[in-house]
């Protein structure tokens, strides 16, 4: 689980974060201001400071924000001087936009605010689609609207070149002022209330938020355009409201409320996808006429509020086609507390969106020795922050927190009728863990929204003059503590949980004596996520730990080589060698006998009918004479009513691979023979544990009886299948030899835990992989994990995993002239609800996850990002059903379909270790060649993020496998995969298709040099002598021994065609680099493989000395 | 690197080398000569035996043979101790092989249960294993699983076979990854000084402030004599783990033995 932050604000305005890996609060790096209130989410928090303005706070990460202005320089041709600047009348500008129909000179480009600063000055692009221009990055036309080229031809009369400037954001990790928006002509309207959230919304653009702002005029105002790469978003634009809003409080989702002064709730309609801002607002009425709503908080489909008589209620029914909700609940029962700390809402789950207590927090904060002197009042508010738990492993998708503040008067206040005894205060008291109760049938995030209570009615009190350092929205003085109110928001994300809200005066100045603790006035958890199978050390822990306890660092340093555990190893070897060195010709008391374990499995029948059958199945352990252990594996059977067996030597087993579908828990058997017909023995087990079991002991007799064991060699050849299941395979000296190597067909393959989409290592033992969601992992040189518990597992350095992927399904529509589009089809069409074949109905109720292991996270959503595009409903049109689609309708087209996703995700746990917090595309570790020196050297690692930049690692070394830092190159576009050959050499392939070439780099400086054109070969330099196979070949690796393996489909086994299988080029020379052959190894659905740490050479291979010229690896970029 | 399951195995074939000698009272037909063998240090006297009954057997009359017990320097061995724990308690600083005295009449009822049947010693093995587990998860573990798994524990001890024990055992050892470790460590504390059998008490794997217990937190609360190093300690979890895995951290050799 990636670390993320919870924000607050203390009493005094400063601001902390607490990591949900960190055991303390850490005040902001940037504390020159004060804050009133904060809304965060995973990558800014957004705050309004105690001078009312409003200012984002922008996460450090290794990758730059970055954006590009472009401009165009367009000339004509004219016979006297050839292309020149002259221009007709009806021209456009000189310097103009992508359109022509805006004036852009270069100067004239300026930047948006002082936050940003130019990265280099203005230069030609000289790529065109891809390919590499003329000189100068000219691109020819006859007449201006038209259509470019890139050669100049005898009736190009105009020419236009782009120049490209980048700017970077440079206020990262502090206060950025967002400058004003009052029109000078008007009195000033400061803010009041902020929210953020919106970001389940849409992912165009990447990172976009909805930020909304309440000024002290109750105004509701809108950002426009903020998103990943313009954080401050261009201006504030107004909405219209029925009244006076006093504070406002934004999902992560498409739910936003507001309060009104007059204590009615807001609600926003129509927010979606195409119109975040929403069209309309509906006012709901406060659960008690006398008692109006004082705040409200909202996550992905829940509301908490909070009413002027101190009582927290929950809204029924809320979700994105209702957003106004059916009723109100009462949740909870007077809130009084006067520690004012940080609570969270225990028991949200799925199907109890209401939760069932408040817990506190309580964390040290890291610098509070510093802070205890400071006269604070113990001003009795007490603070409740109700946190949502992730619904992690199977089917909790979301969490909710919640968080509500409560404040009370300070003493000698009349208070009201509220409790003030600690009994009251519903802290921590269920057990019951958060996880436990989720139900896997749960469809939505939920969220449980924070909320607030406030002691003190606000209404009772005059109110002076608002003043810059009073409540918002309560319009209460300052100088008048008592009455404040406090507040809660929470939201959550689907995978956060955001909560919010609490206020206190920022210049209280009671000094009723010393606090150890922070008073906290705001928390905002929009960042913050929580899984219910990992919480963080601060919910269940108290204060006070010793923070050794918790931290992991993500070097490498075995648990194992603690000294006590070496000594009582060394000790009982001692003890062995004491009592047994000279007595070892003694009998053994128990002779080894033959071991036998049985079960009941069922069998997929080779023989028609085709069929699972029930087994009696039996492994046989016994030990030879030379003491090594062999096993049989004996499968009995009846066929026609005669009673069979078969059986299966352990020792010859290849590979035991788990292949789990919606019912079966079923595995594959694969012998060197079973390799070959591509038909591997299939056995499937009752229970999920009952496979586990017969895995592990399989695994384990397998490893036994070839003496592999612990963790793979530094040269193992890893490998995916295509259910992101993990192999690795050592490679004997022979497998590359030039003469007779060894077939692929007898590599055994064993499993290691974990789960991932792709997988790169190199000879130093270096081995990172990325999942199904981008994230970065990192081997950890454990072995074990997932199914493989106890003795086939390492026992440390196994860690959690998680993976999340999409689930797609398409629903399928046909016009009839009377009613347009319907879900009604021809009888000759496919499904109405299929999968992207149309072959399988998948009905959005009928659609299970891929298998047993992974859970829903999500509900269905559209999914847009489909290739061909969509209209705004997500629709693709097409004239018949198997035809190609196209992102808007035209007058042929006679059906429609759209893709509906869900996410789904599978928790495991094996020998990795997250890289945050950059998701990653590709990844590549340069190949050491066999002779390199082991030295501690850093080895270069270059990667693609999922948002197209490359990114170099530094500090990787075979002790630091996991590196400490990205270093961003710059580029012109946005890369979709690489590769760095041994000589340094780095090769990338752009997402429009074209190769790039970097010249040396070296880990010592590898900014270095300029990239230069090297032809374009979309795949493979020497392309055509491919052409054969390339049609199945969906991966290839090429190893530091120019050993070439590649993942192909429709291979020809004697049974069947199979997908995904491991090739090995035969016959591969230095002077013949292409190979004359396949070798066919192990397949069924494989879908990644890197050899690329193979430097065992042959014995007998000694000729290949010289660099190839071909470039050492191309990979990911061969498409089938 | 070593790790757990090196440990484990280690503890797993520990191995004593005893020479068994007829006691001399027992009338013989001809000489017996003694018997030499490797016994292994997890198992029980009476389960590891039977070629040293049929060796003695073959040199006596049918009607001189009554139950088989044993007995090292005059102290009946019982039979439902450990071998490894009775070596260390009595024998561990006499010299190599040990030497076991073998007896077929005047059986001490007093000092040794009967041993009728290998049933008895499984029956005396598993209520150990669900006793360490009802101090480990409230017997939640051993409950849940059915009666193959017994079969193969017992049937991995008896058959000398670790992957077979260590496959069902592991799920004995195994905590759920919230908790720092199990609700108590199952132990016994053995003294030859003492009149009590055995010290056994509850203790908690990790202490009220968080930290971790060692196995010198565990004797200093439970037996602070034992610190002292003139005192000879033998500890023996019931249950046939070894220390390793409840992350004590054993302080010295005389303990660990």
């Amino acid at each position: 689980m990636p670390n993320s932050v919870l924000w607050a604000v203390d009493l005094f305005g400063r601001v902390y974060t607490l990591s949900t890996a960190g055991q303390y609060w850490e005040l902001c790096k940037d504390s020159q201001l004060e804050f009133k209130r904060v809304s965060a989410t995973t990558q800014c928090c957004w705050g309004i400071a105690c001078d009312n303005q409003v200012y984002v706070y922008v996460c450090a990460s290794d990758v730059p924000i970055r954006r590009r202005e472009e401009a165009y320089e367009n000339q004509r041709w004219n016979p006297v001087g050839g292309f020149c600047e002259k221009l007709l009348l009806s021209d456009r500008w000189a310097w103009s936009d992508v359109s022509g129909l805006q004036h852009r000179p270069l100067d004239g480009v300026a930047l948006p605010s002082p936050h940003w600063e130019w990265e280099s000055d203005w230069y030609v692009d000289e790529n065109f689609g891809g390919e590499p221009t003329e000189k100068g990055g000219w691109t020819y036309a006859i007449d201006f609207p038209a259509t470019y080229t890139r050669d100049k031809k005898w009736n190009s009369c105009v020419r236009r070149r782009k120049w490209i400037r980048y700017r970077r954001y440079k206020s990262r990790d502090i206060w950025a002022k967002i400058p004003s928006k009052d029109d000078p002509k008007e009195l000033p309207d400061p803010f009041n209330d902020l929210s953020v959230g919106g970001w389940e919304i849409t992912e165009e653009p990447v990172g976009r938020l909805s930020v909304w702002a309440v000024s002290l005029q109750g105004k509701v105002w809108y950002r426009e355009d903020v998103s990943h790469s313009n954080p401050e978003g261009s201006s504030w634009s107004l909405l219209d409201t029925p009244g006076e809003v006093v504070q406002i409080s934004c999902g992560p989702h498409d739910l936003l409320w507001a309060t009104l002064w007059e204590g009615q709730a807001l609600v926003r309609e129509g927010i979606n996808r195409s119109n975040p801002k929403g069209s309309s607002w509906s006012v709901v009425e406060p659960p008690g006429s006398e008692n109006g709503v004082m705040h409200v908080s909202v996550g992905v489909n829940v509301v908490w509020a909070v009413t002027k008589d101190q009582k927290v209620w929950f809204r029924r029914g809320v979700n994105s086609h209702n957003p106004c909700g059916t009723s109100w609940i009462e949740m909870v029962w007077g809130i009084g507390c006067e520690d004012r700390a940080v609570y969270f809402r225990q028991g949200v789950t799925p199907s109890e969106l209401s939760g069932k207590t408040w817990k506190a927090i309580v964390v040290a904060r890291e610098c509070d020795r510093s802070h205890s002197g400071s006269s604070s009042s113990l001003l009795s508010a007490g603070c409740f922050f109700g946190d949502e738990v992730r619904g992690s492993g199977e089917s909790a998708p979301s969490d909710t927190d919640a968080s509500s503040e409560v404040e009370r008067p300070g003493p000698g206040q009349p208070l009201p009728a509220e409790p003030l005894d600690d009994s009251k205060n519903p802290t921590g008291s269920s057990a019951s863990g958060p996880g436990a109760g989720r139900t896997a049938e749960d469809t939505t995030e939920d969220a449980c929204p924070a909320e607030g209570s406030r002691a003190a009615g606000p209404d009772t009190h005059p109110g002076p003059a608002p003043t810059p350092a009073e409540l918002p929205w309560t319009n209460i003085d300052l100088k008048e503590p008592k009455k404040v109110p406090s507040h809660s928001a929470a939201g959550f994300p689907e995978t956060t949980s955001l909560s919010s809200l609490g206020l206190l005066p920022l210049g209280l100045e009671e000094p009723y004596g010393v606090d150890d603790h922070p008073l906290w006035a705001w928390v905002s958890g929009g960042g913050c996520v929580v899984e219910a199978c990992a919480m963080p050390r601060w919910f269940t822990v108290q204060a006070g730990l010793s923070p050794s306890v918790q931290t992991l660092s993500l070097s490498i340093t075995p648990a194992q080589t603690a000294a006590w555990r070496k000594q009582i190893f060394q000790q009982l070897t001692e003890r062995t060698k004491r009592e047994l060195e000279n007595f070892r010709h003694y009998e053994q008391a128990v002779e080894q006998s033959v071991w036998v374990k049985t079960g009941a499995l069922q069998w997929w029948c080779d023989w028609k009918p085709h069929k699972w059958v029930d087994v009696r199945v039996a492994l046989e352990q016994f030990t030879g004479h030379d003491g090594a252990r062999d096993s049989i594996l004996f499968i009995y059977y009846v066929v026609h009513e005669e009673k069979k067996y078969a059986h299966i030597f352990l020792n010859e087993v290849v590979a035991l691979v788990p292949v789990l579908n919606e019912t079966k828990h079923s595995f594959a058997l694969y012998t060197p023979e079973r390799t070959r017909q591509r038909w591997p023995v299939r056995l499937a087990a009752a229970t999920e544990q009952d496979m586990n079991d017969w895995l592990a002991l399989l695994s384990l007799s397998c490893c036994e009886s070839r003496k592999v064991q612990g963790r793979p060699s530094p040269q193992a050849i890893w490998s995916i299948t295509c259910k992101g299941d993990i192999f690795v395979s050592e490679p004997s000296p022979d497998l590359e030899a030039h003469e007779h190597p060894l077939p692929c067909d007898q590599m055994f393959w064993r499993q290691i835990g974990g789960h991932l989409r792709m997988v790169e290592a190199n000879s130093q033992g270096v081995v990172w992989g990325i999942g199904y969601d981008h994230t970065a992992w990192v081997y950890t040189g454990g072995y074990g994990g997932g199914c493989f518990q106890g003795l086939a597992s390492s026992t440390s350095n196994i860690y959690t995993q998680s993976d999340v992927k999409c689930v797609h399904i398409y629903e399928n529509q046909r016009w009839n002239p009377v009613t347009g589009y319907t879900s009604r089809g021809l009888p000759t069409d496919r499904y109405m609800w299929s999968d992207a074949s149309g072959l399988q109905e998948c009905t959005k109720a009928g659609t299970k996850p891929p298998s047993l292991q992974w859970a829903w996270v999500s509900d269905w959503f559209v999914d847009f990002s489909v290739p061909g595009g969509t209209d705004q409903e997500g629709w693709q049109y097409a004239s018949d059903f198997p035809a190609s689609y196209h992102g808007s309708k035209t007058m042929k087209d006679f059906v429609r379909r759209r893709c509906w996703a869900r996410k789904c995700k599978l928790v495991t746990s094996g020998p990795w270790l997250e890289v945050p917090p950059i998701t990653l595309r590709d990844v590549s570790i340069i190949p050491e060649s066999p002779d390199a020196e082991r030295s501690g050297h850093s080895i270069a690692l270059w990667a693609i993020s999922d948002k197209g930049d490359v990114l170099c690692r530094l500090g990787v070394s075979a002790l630091n496998p996991a590196g400490s830092s990205w270093l961003h190159v710059g580029t012109d576009q946005p890369f979709a995969s690489i590769s760095i050959g041994a000589c340094y050499q780095v090769w990338a392939v752009a997402r429009d298709g074209s190769a790039f070439y970097r010249g040396s780099v070296y880990p010592s400086q590898p900014a270095g040099n300029l990239w230069y054109r090297q032809g374009i070969t979309p795949s493979y330099p020497q392309g055509s002598s491919w052409e054969h196979v390339s049609n199945n070949v969906c991966r290839v690796s090429v190893g530091p021994l120019d050993q070439v393996w590649v993942i192909a489909n429709k291979v020809q086994g004697s049974h069947s065609l199979s997908r995904g299988t491991v090739c090995h080029r035969t016959g591969v020379q230095p002077h013949e680099p292409k190979g004359h052959g396949w070798d066919y190894g192990i397949g069924g659905g494989w879908d990644h493989i890197s050899v690329r740490a193979n430097a065992t050479r042959a014995p007998r291979s000694s000729s290949q000395e010289q660099e190839p010229s071909a470039p050492p690896e191309a990979h990911g970029p061969v498409c089938c | 690197m070593t790790d757990d399951k090196d440990v484990l195995r280690d503890v797993w074939f520990g191995r004593i080398p005893t020479c068994f000698t007829l006691y001399q009272d027992e009338i013989t037909e001809r000489e017996a000569e003694p018997y030499y063998l490797l016994l292994p240090r997890v198992s029980y006297l009476t389960l590891v035996t039977d070629k040293v009954k049929k060796h003695f057997q073959k040199v006596m009359r049918q009607e001189d043979i009554s139950e088989i017990w044993f007995e090292y320097e005059g102290t009946p061995l019982k039979w439902h101790y450990p071998i490894g724990l009775l070596f260390d308690l009595l024998a561990s600083s006499s010299a190599l092989p040990w030497n076991i005295t073998v007896h077929f009449k005047s059986f001490p009822e007093k000092d040794l249960l009967h041993c009728p049947s290998k049933d008895a010693i499984e029956a005396h093995f598993m209520s150990c294993m669900k006793e360490a587990d009802a101090l480990k998860h409230k017997s939640q573990v051993i409950n849940e699983m059915q009666k193959k798994d017994h079969k193969q524990l017992w049937m991995g001890l008896q058959n000398d076979r670790f992957d077979q024990f260590w496959a069902i055992n592991r799920k004995l050892m195994e905590y759920p990854a919230e908790e720092n470790g199990f609700r108590y460590i199952p132990f016994r504390i053995y003294q030859t000084t003492t009149e009590r059998p055995f010290i056994q008490k509850l203790f908690r794997p990790v202490a009220a402030d968080g930290q971790l217990h060692t196995l010198g937190d565990l004797l200093k609360e439970v037996c602070p004599s034992a610190i002292d190093p003139e005192d000879r300690v033998s500890l023996c979890r019931s249950g046939w783990s070894a220390v390793v895995r409840s992350r004590l951290t054993a302080t010295s050799t005389s303990e660990f033995k």
